[in-house]
């Protein structure tokens, strides 16, 4: 059986990674080991679960670009509120989801580009959070850091966290029931109307979703980082659309792909270790970020028009 | 005909209105079980609108919808449609392209869901296809994007036909066999005549006049937004049908002004002929002509007129949907008047904003543009408004010809008239004029009129050849042929 080009762009993500990762472990050897993936992988958990919040607002066909501040938050709240008053801080993050959700209501019944609010909130994200945390400091409650820490057996914690939540969200978006109805309102919003479904209501899910896996994400940051900084994650938002990109997702027509966005989230967080491998200077990691993207999207395209041909 | 039909659906008195254009006005329709009705009209006759309401996606301005001889309320929608059995296939396909022939069968049957639900759907829907298009060779795996047009459309009709808990009672068909073969097509019909037989209803909209007199039973004829005829299919021939569909006290008047002398003389202006021509009729057009594109919507006029467009040879353009390819929305009126003359309006390398505001009043003055102000925003106009200000774009320039793609769409009447006296004046002054209409009152002022079917010229008539009759027996020949 020959490879088709659709199955190639599919294996498109798994392959990237892979090739990264067998260019770290001929680097680096002693990386091949339970230590070594571990220290390599430690920071991925926190970026797929963004680059996952980016994917769900992508696949209603809309763009994120708060999501940054929107993780500083969150690890700001989890360094302060969470630990010295865990009611008060499980209540402002399940408020932070419901503004999320709401930032959806507000985008599907005013018409509004999704851009230009969520960037009006990156803004007020991180005026937010240096509210909370004016300077870098506070300290991630005990539990949190035990969990990001914890160490199972022959295989790493992160690998395998990572393989649930990629394995948990396919199956939300791309086997269950409704899912079918959330990517079809990004596929022809119209269409999934006519049928009788309320395109509100898939917004306002996916927005929701979207604030759960940030609020995972700043709170398995600040778990790893143990102290908050108001500034810890804008680097996120740029980072979770060229994962979502790079796990073969496209911008519009709610087409999307969970397990490949956590492959692509993996495979960013690895350049960096790999430039470092390379005796590179850290300076040069988003250049090189950007690099390899261009080169997945390239080899994208070039599969495209094999497949048009 | 079955003797016991029950009644399904009653429309009493329903009327539409998009702003001050009424697409429908005063209609009264029955359908009950046993039937299958046919739905045919010009452009704009109010078919697609009547439709619409039907299954929810519209809710009419004026009326009564009765279901089951229940009447609804405004709440009356897709939803609550889609309970009673009323199903839809819409004119423009549509499925979701990113998700798979099953997917698209679970976004129309909320009930399919829990454990296996994918397996149900696929079942579903993959008899339906095999009962209405054996031989489709269509994968229920396949995403909708890799299936070709026809395909799309099998599976949304396949889709639409398909029953879960909720009972299927009329299926709308809205023109689906426009992207199917000859042989699809009639598995379609002979599926409609089944369902029909099994107690079913349908509404077949199509402009394939010989599908609707070979398969229906009853046959409702539109014009400008109320039925003008319904009678029994076999009390009508091709030949009634399009005469039902036009008008005869419209009969074109001949004037005065026919018998000037023909400016068909000289040499041609514009000689082309559609890229899909297949025999050796031409788009002739002469100076200072007005020439018509006629025909159904879509049939290849705007094509045509982008075909012969280029600005080098001082042409300008009238777009029709002002919205997206007409006006400048951030802009003033003046501003968007004078863009189109930009090049004499220089002084030096600067813009003379004094000539440039006095071009715009010009025209305001003489096109009647209806504003205090010129430097307001161009959105501060009534839409027919700024359709006057697109047409005092394209005169202002100093372009010898103006192509006009459908140009009055949604224009209130009295606008019609100042433009209609204008272009008329234009073309006596010698400008040329080519215009996509699909209103036959407008092909009135035309001196010569091409009709267009599947991107050909059918019919070429001149003004003192053309009449309503001539022009719809052009639009509408039998497919077969």
């Amino acid at each position: 059986m020959t490879l088709s080009p659709r199955m190639f762009r599919s294996l498109l993500p798994a392959m990237s990674l892979s090739v990264i990762l067998i260019a770290i472990f001929y680097l680096q050897p002693r990386t091949m080991s339970y230590f070594g993936l571990n220290l390599l992988l430690n920071l991925a958990l926190p970026i797929a679960f963004a680059t996952l919040a980016q994917m769900c607002i992508i696949t209603v066909n809309d763009l994120d670009l708060g999501i940054g501040g929107f993780v500083g938050v969150v690890a700001c709240i989890g360094a302060t509120l969470l630990n010295d008053s865990p009611l008060l801080g499980v209540l402002a993050l399940l408020g932070c989801i419901a503004s999320y959700a709401a930032l959806g209501a507000l985008i599907h019944l005013r018409q509004l580009p999704s851009i230009v609010v969520t960037l009006g909130m990156s803004f007020f994200w991180l005026g937010l959070a240096l509210m909370i945390l004016p300077r870098p400091g506070g300290s991630a409650p005990q539990w949190l850091h035990a969990i990001m820490t914890f160490k199972t057996p022959y295989i790493p914690f992160t690998i395998i966290a990572l393989s649930v939540v990629a394995l948990l969200v396919h199956w939300m978006l791309k086997v269950s029931a409704y899912g079918t109805i959330l990517r079809g309102a990004g596929g022809n919003p119209s269409s999934v109307e006519r049928a009788g479904w309320s395109l509100l209501k898939t917004k306002v899910t996916m927005y929701a979703l979207a604030g759960c896996f940030g609020v995972l994400a700043g709170l398995t940051l600040v778990g790893l980082t143990t102290s908050g900084d108001a500034n810890i994650a804008l680097r996120y938002t740029l980072l979770t659309i060229a994962g979502v990109i790079l796990g073969g997702g496209e911008f519009v027509g709610g087409r999307i792909s969970p397990i490949g966005a956590v492959l692509g989230a993996v495979t960013l967080t690895l350049t960096g270790s790999f430039l470092a491998f390379l005796h590179i200077s850290p300076d040069w990691q988003i250049g090189a970020q950007g690099g390899i993207l261009i080169l997945v999207l390239a080899l994208r395209a070039i599969i495209n028009r094999a497949e048009t041909r | 005909m079955s003797k016991n039909k029950k009644n399904i659906v009653t429309l009493t008195g329903v009327g539409k209105s998009f702003g001050a254009v009424k697409a429908l006005q005063n209609v009264q329709l029955e359908i009950s079980t046993g039937e299958c009705i046919g739905l045919v009209g010009h452009n704009g006759a109010g078919k697609s609108t009547l439709m619409n309401i039907l299954a929810g996606t519209l809710t009419p301005t004026k009326g009564e919808i009765n279901v089951s001889q229940v009447a609804q309320d405004q709440l009356y929608n897709v939803a609550i449609a889609h309970q009673q059995g009323i199903r839809c296939v819409f004119q423009e396909l549509s499925l979701c392209p990113n998700l798979t022939v099953t997917e698209n069968t679970r976004v129309m049957h909320a009930s399919l869901q829990g454990w296996g639900w994918r397996k149900k759907a696929g079942a579903l829907i993959i008899d339906m296809l095999d009962e209405i298009f054996p031989g489709h060779g269509i994968s229920i795996k396949a995403l909708i994007d890799d299936l070709s047009l026809s395909q799309r459309q099998m599976v949304e009709i396949a889709r639409a036909f398909s029953i879960t808990d909720t009972q299927l009672r009329i299926v709308i068909l809205d023109e689906p066999t426009s992207s199917l073969d000859a042989v699809v097509a009639d598995q379609l019909l002979q599926h409609i005549r089944r369902f029909v037989s099994r107690g079913g209803a349908c509404v077949l909209i199509s402009h394939m006049l010989e599908e609707i007199l070979s398969s229906c039973d009853r046959i409702v004829v539109m014009r400008d937004g109320t039925v003008v005829a319904e009678k029994n299919a076999t009390d009508f021939n091709r030949d009634s049908l399009v005469a039902a569909m036009g008008s005869m006290a419209r009969e074109y008047q001949h004037d005065a002004n026919d018998d000037a002398a023909s400016k068909r003389q000289g040499t041609a202006l514009i000689n082309c002929a559609p890229k899909l021509q297949h025999d050796e009729q031409q788009l002739r057009v002469y100076k200072g002509e007005i020439v018509g594109l006629a025909g159904l919507a879509g049939q290849g006029q705007t094509e045509m007129l982008v075909q012969l467009f280029s600005p080098q040879k001082s042409m300008a353009f009238v777009a029709g949907d002002r919205q997206s390819d007409g006006i400048f929305p951030l802009w003033s009126i003046a501003e968007n008047i004078t863009i189109g003359s930009m090049r004499n309006l220089l002084r030096k390398f600067l813009l003379d904003k004094n000539s440039a505001a006095a071009l715009a009043s010009h025209w305001q003055q003489k096109i009647a543009i209806r504003s205090p102000d010129l430097n307001h925003n161009i959105l501060s106009l009534s839409g027919g408004n700024q359709q006057k200000a697109l047409f005092a774009r394209a005169l202002a320039s100093n372009a010898q010809t103006v192509l006009m793609d459908d140009p009055m769409r949604g224009v209130d009447i009295g606008t019609k008239q100042d433009v209609y006296d204008m272009i008329r004046a234009e073309a006596d002054n010698g400008r040329t004029f080519l215009w996509y209409t699909t209103e036959f009152d407008e092909l009135k002022h035309c001196d010569h009129v091409y009709v267009f079917r599947n991107g050909e010229i059918v019919a070429d008539i001149p003004k003192t050849q053309m009449n309503e009759q001539r022009i719809l027996q052009a639009s509408f020949k039998a497919s077969a042929a």
